[in-house]
């Protein structure tokens, strides 16, 4: 937490003037969208200028299309929902029991989830389990669970020695502690953690495919099987675009959750 | 927020907010994994409104005694009274809302505002929203922050003398009879720590808190201190007394090298004019104000090269005067506080 910023401020009133901040902000905010419809506008016009085969026809159309981007986005947010619900808790235990053992036990298990390829653990669990969607959910959620539980023990850890000794001197409780303090300065380093683990979701939601359970990897996929280039470019354009678009709408939500003051 | 069998004597003393007594018997502190003492019977009485200052060395355990005080470290054993009450009876989250808690980091909530932070106490104790925004105005006034300047502020946005009025006036919130104060002045420069001294001096005129202040430099605590205990090894109290007293006859080596060079001036400090037996008026001589100290005196001797000095009553009628040996003779003496104004 720096205590000092470079932020000109108006001493009359008090206000944070962060001009050059902002227009930073706006700059940020503006240039994945533009991006990505530039990106999108030209796979368009390059796959409209194609003759598209009947193959081809069966994929790139309006309602296939959709469907597999819902199925994608459905995923990757359903996925992400449960990681938060799960990993940031479980940030919040290992932070609270501070026990090694337990935080390397907990930080093993992310680890594992993290560095086992993402495909191996969707085809096993097809194999010992059942295929589809609640299959991939799982398989996401173990994938992408490291970045928030991690990023929630370092946010918790960073939080300055003195706030929590003030609020504990001031006849704080600890859960006190943690929902007014605590919480609230790891805010950022949480939703940075989130962030991360939204956009490997969505990279990987990809692989639910091979299970049945839909999203854009089928285009890719089928592309390639069929050697259908087009097919598997637009795939592979609107896999990106959703990664980009999601990172761009997490910034957003960074910036205007992240507490004033800090 | 737990009812605690207790809140029936923390809003008594909490309705004190003149100060109450402490008393502590026999304090030891044992931290697991150590088998020296941090502190060893460590028993100390200190009255209603009293201003008491612990000096000693870092590592010394003067902060650690003073922390077992509020239970932010428990005791090993003995006990611990305010008011005549056990602290180790009490739920030690309620016990601490009604003692002040300054440490030298400050340590405000960087994500509130100056108001909020102030209010952090009230708001636990279930004050409505008006009357803390009304004790967060006037306590603004009182550490001389403008409330219409500073209330909306982030703390990042106020300098270190700033912070530092705001956590005073953050631990004087609702209004505790006891103030534990943990070198709340040491990160400041020394012009800002001066200042904020003077200030605070002025503001325990009014309030008459019970104060225990924790502080390395002996300057700084016969300035502040109604009694200073030196303290050594394990938080043994060397000596326990009156800033004057101790100057004027240390108890032992230890006190007196902690004392440093220049007792006898450091002393001249604490005494005012009046308290010398003043000569005749000496004609053409420069003056001094009868408010101050002997210390003044000497360095305005000093500094006009003068034999002797008048003092000045209020109106500049020169009421008597003062040499060398007035002030010595004053210091022959061992005086009884001389107090300050």
């Amino acid at each position: 937490m720096s205590t000092a910023t470079a932020d000109p401020v108006d001493w009359s009133t008090g206000e944070v003037t962060r001009f050059r901040d902002r227009s930073a902000m706006v700059a940020r905010w503006a240039a994945a969208p533009a991006f990505v419809a530039v990106a999108l506008i030209a796979t368009f016009a390059f796959v409209s200028a194609l003759q598209l085969d009947s193959i081809e026809q069966r994929t790139l159309n309006p309602d296939y299309i959709t469907a597999r981007i819902r199925e994608h986005i459905v995923l990757t947010i359903v996925a992400s929902a449960l990681v938060a619900v799960l990993a940031i808790p479980a940030g919040i235990l290992v932070h609270r029991v501070q026990s090694r053992i337990f935080r390397g036990i907990v930080l093993t298990i992310g680890n594992i989830g993290q560095a086992t390829p993402a495909i191996g653990v969707v085809i096993l669990l097809a194999i010992v389990w059942q295929t589809g969607f609640a299959t991939a959910v799982v398989a996401l959620v173990a994938y992408s669970f490291l970045p928030v539980l991690r990023n929630t023990m370092i946010g918790l850890e960073q939080v300055s020695p003195e706030a929590k000794e003030a609020a504990r001197g001031m006849g704080m409780t600890p859960g006190q502690v943690l929902r007014h303090i605590e919480l609230p300065l790891a805010t950022p380093t949480i939703l940075a953690g989130l962030r991360t683990s939204l956009v490997f979701a969505v990279g990987v939601a990809t692989v639910a495919t091979f299970i049945n359970a839909g999203g854009l990897g089928d285009m890719i996929v089928n592309g390639l099987k069929l050697q259908r280039f087009p097919v598997l470019l637009v795939g592979a354009v609107l896999v990106a675009a959703i990664a980009i678009l999601i990172d761009w709408l997490a910034g957003i939500v960074e910036d205007l959750v992240r507490p004033k003051g800090l | 927020m737990a009812e605690i069998t207790n809140t029936g004597f923390l809003t008594a003393i909490s309705e004190q907010s003149a100060g109450v007594s402490i008393e502590l018997d026999n304090v030891t502190k044992v931290y697991p994994g150590q088998s020296a003492p941090a502190v060893e019977n460590f028993s100390m009485s200190i009255e209603p409104g009293e201003f008491v200052v612990f000096v000693g060395p870092s590592g010394c355990g003067k902060t650690t005694t003073m922390k077992m005080i509020n239970r932010i470290i428990e005791p090993t054993s003995g006990s611990i009274r305010i008011d005549g009450k056990d602290v180790l009876s009490l739920d030690p989250n309620a016990l601490r809302r009604h003692i002040g808690y300054v440490i030298q980091q400050i340590g405000l909530f960087p994500h509130r505002t100056i108001a909020e932070n102030i209010g952090t106490v009230p708001r636990m104790l279930g004050w409505s929203k008006s009357k803390v925004a009304e004790r967060v105005d006037e306590l603004l006034r009182t550490v001389q922050l403008d409330p219409a300047d500073f209330a909306k502020r982030y703390p990042k946005q106020l300098s270190g003398g700033q912070q530092q009025r705001a956590g005073v006036a953050r631990a004087l919130a609702a209004n505790p009879p006891v103030m534990l104060m943990d070198e709340p002045f040491g990160a400041t420069d020394p012009i800002t720590r001066e200042k904020l001294q003077a200030e605070f001096l002025r503001l325990q005129a009014e309030l008459g808190k019970t104060i225990i202040f924790v502080t390395h430099d002996f300057d700084e605590a016969i300035r502040l201190g109604d009694r200073i205990a030196v303290m050594s090894e394990r938080s043994k109290i060397e000596q326990f007394d009156t800033p004057a007293n101790i100057l004027a006859a240390p108890a032992n080596d230890y006190v007196a090298s902690f004392i440093g060079q220049g007792a006898a001036i450091k002393r001249l400090t604490l005494i005012p004019v009046t308290a010398a037996r003043l000569l005749p008026v000496a004609e053409g001589s420069p003056g001094i104000p009868a408010d101050g100290s002997l210390r003044d005196a000497l360095d305005l001797i000093v500094l006009t090269g003068s034999r002797a000095i008048n003092v000045v009553d209020a109106d500049g009628r020169p009421m008597g005067s003062l040499d060398h040996a007035t002030i010595s003779a004053v210091l022959g003496t061992p005086s009884k506080r001389g107090g300050r104004g």
